[in-house]
Formats: structure tokens, sequence, C-alpha cells
């Protein structure tokens, strides 16, 4: 029987505010253990939290971002339960009024556009760190992520398989970048997915027995443990089984799905309205300062590069995709307002082929590529205005990428400045031809492909610097004299 | 007298006379507590060196000859759930036997800040949870009119602190008559002030919505002249309100005259000790004596206060306590393998049975299934609590009642069967639903020599009323004279 | 009675306590007794009462963006004194098994 699945992800996103969402430790990564620590994230005995106005700015920036209806009063909660990174014993989170809900993300594939559903978005406090593997029969607790601002963001399962699932996820990253609430690094988990994964008879609209599944930190693990997951549900269901409602952890080394063995004690989060923290109130006037201060959203930005700069739609999505890249276009183009479309290439090919996929869930940050793109436009003129081959160009960015020079610099320093001048060509030329007097002879005797052999012989002459259209039109005079 | 039995007030005099110093001051109460405390176990941390040391430092701010801060040089004791930095604050429980607070609770900066010295940290129920001061993981406090009996709960350290003499004041905490109990029931003043006019940052919870410090002194002057000290917005405690404190000394004089008085016929009840019906009985006919007007009123959903109020206590307490489980702080059980064990053991070694009763009973009515039948109808009827006193303060002013149907009670009394425990806060503990201040002022003992205790009962934020009445009636009944027979 | 032992026992279990079946007995006795009490509420009709989580009812005060604490080893130090089980600055349990 042909089975058609249905996927909800929950995405946590880790906010960039400076500081936590309760207390005021600083939020940067990488910090020695529980550095950035204080009594209140450490839940130490008669500490209370208060809210930090930035998260709140963030939660309502990304719910206008995704069309959400924000609430006038939103209420804390506290989610209950044991486990030493979650120092009080509690999460305080939303439950029953989240600050947003019925919303939508575009997700674009391949030019064609589909609406995926959000359910909620609402804020939380992150729980801390614990480490397994570094001594044996304990495992270590470190409380520096405790406390720094999350949003939940919740799709229906509007999702139709783990392709989908990928670029669902890819176009809430881009606009979580595009309204800069969240680096988006799946690697150093600010941006995290769990999937909730059915499966139900093709056309059917009966909901199935879903499972959950966690630990899915990179966009090749949440396809992947997706499609496994389809997968072993489809052959439970086949054997006459049925799929057992659960939590499983995805185990990325043997690309398998497996139940988590510390759900022995069934789940009762016992959510209740945080009686330290009060209703949180947001008015129009917040909404609206917060919608005025908007930055262009993906969708806005494909259009206008389609309109403004010609680009093929294929183009724009590409270079859209991320924030710092469409950024780094625009940058380049402003160095080169002629040819946007051959920047377009030279970015999608030169730049995001060393962004490689997996690379995008790491820190890499265009900011600091050592070719800026005020560099890649002036490369990309000096093609147009031909002071280099494209081929010299090749050569000129690679250096470029490994020193941060200025093309014009390493032209200079090299010599790689284009052979245009006729006497120089002509010269070469005549070396070529008298060097290989048996090809002139076949040349002229009718084998008139040979003019590629002459053609790269004066380009290695001149170690590619020579003007190749010039080359071509000197080099036919020459030899039908 | 002697320099130990002064209030506050007197204390401030005598020091700025340069009548007493600030070091023999503090000393005289250290020797009282030495003397005394073998009998009433009040104090569960003397902090001798410390308060010896702050009262060199007020020995010189009171010699420089500028108006030194309110407290400068005052002996002050902290009920154990207010966190001294530094200071061991056990909370009453095995669980934080040995833990020394790394920070200052507000008030106790606060305090630090008007010149104050810590002497030392008082008994209290577990946590706070309970009446009598029995659910202390220490030696039980006791009553210093009769160390048989309990001095209440749970600020009993507080009271009993108090009244003998071992400190000029004491603060405590209130989340169903935990100040106004004790003080009562030991012959002091207490006052639980308005939810959100004290900070509770740096107070380890026990109820969130229904915490509040507030102090315990040998008068009303000094209880007007802490809470001015401890009283105000606290940007670290977001259910602090954000309002102007006023002078509570500055009007205290200004008498009764014209103020109505609310009466709640469901607070004279069957039952009720009829010695402390007739005492504050007593202390309404004179109020009336002078000037005050006499309202009746009634307060119809009080019966379901004690209902409500131990669903949401505990509920809340159950979460609170969570904390609590041996991984940064605290107890942790020996020789656990795994995680389970780590907190199972933990938390049952830790804490005391009145503890792990409402921590399973509030983990109980917020489990699924339970939670509207159980949570969600005793906010609701929070609602209605709350509702009857906006009411009532349509035609009175203040509200006078018992503070409790008895006067102490007999250590193990009420230990077997927790309801009738529970129901010793039966008129205190609407206060703390409906987030009113409330103040406790002696007004009389019973045959046995203990002391009786009548509350008023303010709109929010009129703790002034309150003290103003308080005031008016004391200046005319020395209650506080008498002092307990130790 | 309108709770059983063993319900008591998962309720401990959740709230990650352990009880004697001495002490189960009796805490199924108090709370039998607790619980008929409180079903007096049940009494009172509140389908139009609002539940009150605050007496005070005022909206969430906000804090601005701003790092206040600056960390360093002595300050985590003694954060850290009170663990009963460290290792350099980290907290020490029991293995947890995922």
């Amino acid at each position: 029987m042909p089975y058609e699945s249905v996927i909800g992800l929950e995405v946590h996103a880790q906010l960039l505010t400076e500081s936590k969402i309760f207390c005021g430790c600083s939020t940067r990564f990488g910090a020695s253990p529980n550095q950035h620590t204080c009594p209140v994230c450490l839940g130490l005995p008669g500490v209370l939290p208060v809210l930090n106005k930035k998260v709140v700015d963030f939660a309502l920036r990304a719910a206008l971002a995704t069309h959400c209806t924000v609430a006038p009063t939103s209420r804390w909660a506290r989610k209950n339960y044991f486990y030493p990174d979650l120092p009080k014993g509690y999460q305080i989170s939303m439950y029953e009024l989240p600050i947003a809900e019925h919303g939508y993300v575009e997700v674009a594939d391949q030019g064609q556009a589909k609406k995926v559903r959000l359910t909620r978005i609402h804020m939380e406090e992150d729980a801390g760190k614990s480490i397994h593997d570094a001594e044996a029969g304990a495992s270590l607790v470190d409380l520096n992520r405790t406390g720094v601002p999350l949003l939940e963001i919740v799709s229906e399962p509007d999702i139709r398989s783990a392709a989908e699932a990928g670029h669902y996820l890819r176009s809430l990253r881009a606009l979580l970048q595009y309204i800069e609430v969240c680096d988006g690094n799946m690697e150093e988990g600010s941006l995290r997915c769990d999937a909730n994964v059915s499966i139900r008879p093709q056309g059917s609209a009966e909901l199935c027995t879903r499972t959950e599944i966690k630990n899915l930190n990179s966009f090749r693990a949440v396809e992947k443990a997706i499609e496994h997951e389809i997968q072993r549900q489809s052959e439970v269901v086949e054997t006459g089984d049925r799929v057992v409602q659960e939590t499983r952890l995805w185990d990325a080394d043997r690309e398998v799905t497996r139940p988590m063995r510390s759900k022995e004690f069934a789940h009762d989060y016992r959510y209740f309205p945080d009686p330290d923290l009060l209703p949180l109130v947001v008015d129009q006037a917040w909404v609206e300062h917060v919608r005025a201060e908007l930055p262009e959203l993906p969708a806005a930005r494909r259009a206008r590069f389609i309109h403004d700069y010609g680009l093929p739609a294929y183009d724009a999505e590409v270079l859209t995709a991320r924030k710092d890249v469409a950024d780094y276009f625009e940058a380049s183009v402003r160095a080169c307002p002629a040819a946007p479309k051959v920047v377009s290439n030279w970015v999608m090919d030169s730049v995001l082929r060393f962004v490689k996929e997996e690379k995008l869930d790491t820190a890499l940050k265009i900011e600091t590529w050592p070719c800026s793109p005020e560099h890649l436009g002036m490369l990309i003129g000096l093609i147009q205005d031909g002071t280099i081959s494209t081929t010299i160009a090749k050569t000129v960015y690679e250096e470029m990428r490994q020193t941060g020079h200025p093309p014009e610099e390493i032209i200079e320093a090299k010599g790689l400045r284009q052979v245009s001048d006729t006497d120089t060509l002509q010269a070469a030329i005549t070396e070529v031809l008298t060097a290989n007097p048996d090809k002139v002879e076949a040349y002229r005797g009718g084998k008139e492909k040979l003019l590629g052999f002459f053609v790269g012989q004066v380009m290695r002459a001149t170690q590619g610097k020579a003007n190749p259209q010039m080359v071509n039109t000197l080099l036919r005079q020459k030899l039908s004299q | 007298m002697s320099h130990y039995a002064l209030t506050i007030h007197q204390a401030q005099e005598k020091l700025r006379a340069r009548e007493v110093s600030a070091v023999e001051l503090s000393q005289a109460v250290l020797n009282r507590i030495q003397d005394t405390d073998q009998h009433l176990h009040s104090y569960l941390t003397v902090c001798a060196e410390e308060a010896l040391a702050q009262a060199e430092t007020a020995d010189r701010t009171l010699a420089n000859g500028a108006t030194p801060p309110p407290l400068c040089g005052i002996p002050i004791a902290l009920k154990d759930v207010i966190l001294a930095q530094g200071v061991r604050s056990t909370a009453g429980s095995k669980i934080l036997e040995h833990f020394v607070s790394p920070y200052d609770a507000t008030v106790t900066q606060r305090l630090k800040e008007a010149g104050a010295v810590i002497i030392g940290k008082v008994n209290c129920d577990e946590f706070a949870m309970g009446s009598s001061n029995e659910n202390s993981a220490f030696n039980p406090c006791r009553n210093p009119w009769d160390t048989d009996r309990v001095p209440g709960g749970s600020s009993g350290g507080s009271a009993s602190s108090v009244a003998a003499d071992q400190t000029c004041a004491a603060l405590g905490t209130d989340t169903g008559g935990s100040i106004r109990l004790p003080a009562a029931f030991c012959g002091i003043v207490g006052l639980k002030p308005t939810y959100g006019r004290v900070s509770r940052f740096g107070v380890v919870a026990y109820a969130s919505s229904l915490d509040q410090v507030g102090p315990c002194t040998k008068d009303v002057r000094d209880c007007a002249l802490l809470l001015e000290v401890i009283a105000g917005h606290d940007p670290r405690d977001s259910t602090s309100v954000n309002r102007p404190t006023p002078s509570y000394t500055a009007h205290l004089e200004r008498g009764v005259s014209g103020l109505r008085i609310g009466i709640p016929q469901e607070y004279f009840i069957e039952g009720m000790q009829p010695e402390v019906e007739t005492a504050v009985g007593d202390a309404i006919a004179h109020l009336q004596v002078l000037g005050a007007e006499i309202v009746p009123i009634s307060l119809p959903h009080t019966e379901y206060a004690i209902a409500s109020y131990y669903v949401i206590a505990m509920a809340e307490a159950s979460s609170n306590l969570a904390r609590y489980d041996g991984v940064r702080y605290g107890y942790r059980a020996a020789e656990v393998e795994d995680l389970g064990a780590l907190y199972q053991t933990t938390r049952a070694q830790g804490f005391g049975s009145e503890v792990k009763r409402r921590i399973a009973l509030g983990t109980y009515v917020l489990s699924a299934g339970y939670y509207d039948a159980y949570y969600v109808k005793a906010q609701k009827v929070r609602t209605l609590i709350r509702q009857d006193f906006l009411d009532a303060f349509k035609t009175c002013d203040i509200i006078a009642t018992p503070v409790a149907p008895t006067t102490a009670f007999r250590l193990g009394e009420k230990l077997a069967d927790p309801l009738t425990m529970y129901l010793s806060d039966i008129f205190t503990i609407a206060v703390n639903l409906a987030g009113l201040p409330g103040l406790s002022v002696p007004c009389g003992f019973d045959q046995h020599g203990l002391p009786i205790g009548l509350q008023l009962i303010g709109r929010p934020f009129d703790e002034e009323a309150l003290l103003q009445a308080g005031y008016a009636y004391e200046q005319d009944h020395d209650w506080g004279a008498r002092k307990p027979p130790l | 009675m309108r709770i059983t032992p063993d319900e008591v026992r998962q309720i401990a279990t959740l709230a990650r306590l352990s009880f004697t079946e001495e002490e189960l007995t009796e805490l199924t006795q108090h709370f039998d007794t607790i619980l008929t009490y409180v079903d007096k509420l049940g009494e009172l009709q509140t389908d139009s009462v609002e539940p009150t989580a605050h007496a005070v009812a005022v909206s969430a005060p906000l804090r601005d963006d701003v790092v206040t604490n600056t960390p360093n080893a002595a300050q985590t130090d003694a954060l850290l004194a009170n663990a009963p089980s460290r290792k350099t600055h980290f907290f020490r349990v029991p293995k947890i098994i995922e």
C-alpha cells in the first residue's frame, strides 16, 4: 500500500541577545565551564527571573515575519521535569498563551512556493549542557547555556517528505537570519530541530500515531532521520504491527533512530503559570514599532533581484537563500554595476562553491570571507574592460581568496595584465609558426582545426596573458598570408 | 533596663546619644542569646563575629557626627529562609544544612545599607511550611511564655527571639499567616505587607504568589520603622510593585478618628477560645472609644480559603522545591549509583515529612487530569475571596479579626493530623490569597498567661492605616511591657 | 479511599521522592483526608470566574539587554563552592543515560 508521510517540525532558535533571558549573564558561546552563570541561572535558592525586553522584540520580529497573530497578553508557564542540566527543576516557557499563533512560512523549492503553516511561536529559556564521555560513570554539567533565550517555532504537520522538511528548515533559517534574531548555526546548536513523523495510507486524512525524533543537528540529519523514520514506520505497518508513540534519538553514525532509554518515567510536565512572572502585555504600538523596523524579507528580496538586476528566478532563489550571501552579492554589484548577471555567476560558482552544504551549518560568516565583495566586483570589472581574461581572473581570484589583496595589486605584482599589444602578439605568433613549419603546412593544406593548437602555443608563450580574441584574429591573418 | 530589651527606636536614641555603643548593644544581645537559647532554640546560626564587626563599623559611623542611617548599630535577626552573603542559610531543612549563600537577599542588603547588625539566622518550619515550628529539621523552637508550647509558625524563631529579647527585631516571611500567627502566639507585633510591597529576591521560595517578607518587632513604631527600610520596588523581583513607599513613621500618630473598621461575622466562630473572643472584642471596643466607626461586614467565602490556599501553595511549592536535587548545592545522598537514585534518595533523605507531603500533594494537583479540578478551581475561588475583601472595603477602611482561634498550643498536640494543623491558619490565610496587608498586635493574655493577637487587615498598599490603628491601640495598652518568664 | 497507595507511589516518582511502605500508607491516608477537605471547593459555582494567578495585577517588568555579570574565576568558585561534587568548574553527577 502506498503511504504518505505527515511531518511537523519543532524548531528551537537561540536568540542573538547579549544577555540571557532572565538574568544579566552573557550568552556568548565557548566560555569555560560555568563561567557565564550567576545565582539566577544556577537556580540558587531565592532567585527570581526578570525578562529581557530584547527577547520579546525578537519574538515579535519572528512573529511578524511569519505572518503570525500576536497575542496582546501572553503568559509564562513552568514546565516541570528533572534533569541535571535544568537547574530549577523546571523550564520557564509558554504554554496556554504563547506570544504568537497561526502563521506560515513560504517555502521556496526550485521556483515552486508552498506555505507551511505555523501553529505557534513562544519564548523560553535554554537548558545547560551535560558531557557524558569525559569520565567513566559520571556526567559533567556546564550551565553556561542555561537561560539563553530560545524561540520555539512549531509547524503544523504540513510537510510531506524528508526533502520538503529540509526546504522548510532552510527557508525558516533564512528568515531568522534575515530578521537578525538567530545566526542559524546548527553545528553549535543555535538552531535545533525535532521532527514529529507519522505515516498514513495515501489520500487518507486520518491522524496516525507519531514519533518524535530528537538530536537532529544538521540539515543532513534532519533529512536522513526523517527518511529513515518513514521507512521504519512503513516496515512496522507492513508487518502488521503498530507504530508506538515515543521519542526516538537519531544516531548520526549508524544512521538509525532508536528509542530514548531515559523515558522510563512517563512525562507529565505539570505546566502551570509561573508565579514569579506576571503576564506579558504587548500593545499595538509595540507591535507597530517592531514592524516598522523589520528588514526586507527573503521573498521580497527575491522579487527585487529579478526585477532590479534582471536575474533569472533560479539565481535569485540561490542568492537570497542566505541573507549574508545576498548582501555579499549586492555589495559586489555596487562595485560592478554594469554586469549583475556576471556577478551572480561568480557568487554562485566561486563563492558558494566553498560554502558547501555542510559548511552552511558551521560558523562560516561571509563577512569574514577573505575576498571582500568590493574586490570581487572590481575583479569582474577588470574582465569586462579587457584588463584580464576570464581564465586569468580565476587565477587572480584564487590569489585574492588566499591573501585578501585587491585584484589590481595581484595583477600588477604578478604581471598578469592581458597582453593586447599587436607588436608583442605578432612576435609571439611568428615565433610559434617558425617553430612548427610542418603544422603550418598542414593548416594551409586544409587542416583548419590546427588553429586551436597555435592559439594554445601562443597563450603558453605569453603565460596565458595574451588577449585570446586578438590572438585568434592575428593568427588567421598570418596563416592566410 | 538591660540593653538587650531595647526596642529599635529606644536603641536608636541611646546609640545616637552615645549612651550605649553599638558593640555594647550587640554584645548584650549576644549574651542574652547565649543565656537563653538553650531553652528556646530560636537561633539556627548566630553571627557573633560578623555582628560585632558590623557593630564596630556602626560605632564609627555614629561617632562621626552626621545623621546615621536609620538602623545604624541595631541588631536584627533574619528568618533562615532569608539569605545573607557568606552566612549559612538552611531554611530549616536538612537539605540546605551546610548551604552558605553566595549572595544577599534584597531585604538583607537594605538592612545592611541602613546600618543594621545582622545578629543571626532564626529558626523556622522547614521551607516555611508549618504553623508551629515543629517542622524545623533542627531543634524545634519553643514559645518563651511556656516552653512546652509552640511559638507558632512558620516564623517561630523570628517571633520567639523578639519576644525573648534575643534581638531588637527580626524579619519573617508570611505565606498563609507565618508572621502573624507566631507574633500573636509570642505577644509581639508582626506585619505581613501587601504582596509586591517588599522584594522576595533572595528569600527561599515556598509559594511564590503568596510569600511576603515582613517585620517582627516589639512595638508598632518599630514595625513602621523596619517596614520603611525593607519596603520598595526591586528591579530584581518582577512581582515587586513600582510605587513610592510612604514614610510609615511620619504619620503614625494620626489616630483612628473616623476610621471605619469592618468586623466580619465569619471570623467569630463556634469553638473559638472564649478569652480570645473577649480580648479581640475589647480591643475593637477600645478602637471605637478612640473614635473609630464599627461596621459589620461579611466575607462570605472565608470557609473556602484554607482549601484554596493549600492547593495553590502546595502546587507552587512542588515546583519551587524541585531545585533541591543534590546537583549544584545542598545535601546529596551518599553512594548513589545512578541519576534516578541521586534524585530520589537525596530528596527522600533531605526533606522532612511535611515538606514531602506538600510536594507530593502539589505534584498531584498539577498532574494531568487533576489540574483543572484542583489547581484552576482553587485559583477561581481565590478570585472570589479577593473580591469579598474588595467589596468589604467599599464600606470600611480596615478589618479587625482575631489572628487565631486559640492561643499557643502544646508541642505535639497537632502533629499527627496535618489538617488540624492547617486549620490554625483559618483567620490569616485569606489575607495572603487576596494579597492584602495584615498586622498582628498583642491584645491581651489568656488565663495561662499566653498572649492573644488582634489582626488588622487593610486595603492593598495601605499598611499605613493598619500601623496607625495598631499604634493608637498600643498607646493605651502596654501589653509589651509584660515579659516572658525566662 | 479516593486514591490508592499505587497512585501515590506514582506521584512520588514524578516528584522524585521515595517512601517506605509504612510512610506510603500514612501518606495515602493524608492524601485522602486533605483531598476530601479540598472537595468543598466544588460547592462553589465558578464557571464564569476568572482564575487569579497573582493578587497584584500588573504586567511583567522588562530589563534592557545588558550583560551585568562580568565573569571571573573567583566568582565562579564562589558560586560552585556549595557543590556536592565537582570537577574543575563542572558539576559532577552519576552518568546520565539518554
